[in-house]
């Protein structure tokens, strides 16, 4: 075992280990806000993760897109949407968490199996290393180009429905009635809209 | 089973973290109360495909490197559904005034 690979090694133990306790943060922790920051510590670990898999491209567009624009929507969306709330208690739910982690327990042992039986064809062809970045701009103008001009599109699409569903109401009064309707974005005192069935 | 000895990582290693990863986040998908900690939860899934994808395009497709191009196209349709997602919660706020998945049992039959 020479000094490269058991670095290698290291960096992919302490990176795993990030990300699966980063994860487990995520979805345990109470505060979500707590939550909302360590998504971004297991953003970042997963891209050292794509450092480690020779892929400097990905790993930087992960950086960008993820930890860049993906948590930093999230951090807003948490801090418009940031009240209190005591959620009302519902009946079986630790119930229903055992259960569901026993399915999921169940999967992730399925997955296990499946990893370790599985005869891989290792080893594959020699990585290319530092040209993979050269690579994918090649994939994609070449035999990904359909799919790439798509995801353009698809970018657009997305960009104006999220304008559109989160869009402040522009209306001064309401067309029915003539009375001036609430401009509020969040705080809103009156009752809401729609009736509210969860107490029956 | 999982094979160190020669001090290089193998494959199945990323495999498994990325199996926790996953299962990790249908747990939270399932279980969370509430709704921004369903779209993490969701972000926690791609990124364990992700993992996935990237591994087997470096240990098994080391030559073309087509994992590597489904990734960026992932990571493309994960920023749109992130938007996209976070505008109807937005939305959602505004009609109902909480963000308890419990409560949006409009449709429920």
């Amino acid at each position: 075992m020479n000094l490269s690979n058991s670095t290698e090694l290291i960096c992919f133990l302490v990176l795993a280990a990030v990300v699966v306790s980063g994860s487990m943060g995520v979805v345990l922790l109470e505060n979500i806000v707590y939550s909302a920051f360590l998504l971004g510590g297991v953003f970042m670990a997963v891209a050292g993760l794509y450092l480690l898999l020779n892929a400097s491209f990905v790993a930087a567009a992960q950086v960008l897109v993820y930890v860049g624009a993906v948590n930093v929507l999230i951090i807003f969306a948490i801090m418009l949407v940031n009240k209190r709330e005591n959620m009302k208690p519902i009946e079986g739910l630790q119930l229903r968490r055992l259960v569901s982690g026993g399915v999921c327990a169940a999967m992730l042992a399925l997955l296990f199996r499946v990893v370790v039986k599985t005869p891989w064809e290792l080893p594959g062809p020699p990585a290319i290393g530092e040209e993979a970045t050269e690579r994918i701009g090649e994939h994609l103008f070449t035999d990904y180009l359909l799919p790439f001009e798509l995801a353009s599109v698809l970018l657009l699409m997305a960009m104006i429905g999220a304008i559109v569903l989160a869009r402040r109401d522009v209306l001064v009064e309401d067309v029915g009635t003539g009375q001036p309707v609430d401009q509020g974005l969040i705080e809103k005192s009156d009752t809401p809209l729609l009736p509210d069935q969860s107490i029956s | 089973m999982l094979d160190f000895s020669n001090g290089q990582v193998p494959l199945q290693a990323y495999l498994l973290v990325a199996a926790i990863l996953f299962c990790i986040g249908i747990w939270g998908l399932i279980n969370s109360r509430n709704a921004v900690r369903v779209l993490m939860s969701i972000e926690l899934m791609l990124n364990a495909v992700n993992i996935n994808l990237m591994s087997f395009s470096s240990y098994l497709d080391g030559e073309l490197i087509r994992g590597q191009v489904f990734a960026v196209f992932v990571i493309t349709v994960a920023a749109a559904e992130a938007a996209v997602g976070l505008a109807i919660l937005l939305s959602l706020y505004r009609n109902r005034v909480t963000v308890d998945m419990e409560r949006f049992n409009l449709l429920r039959w």
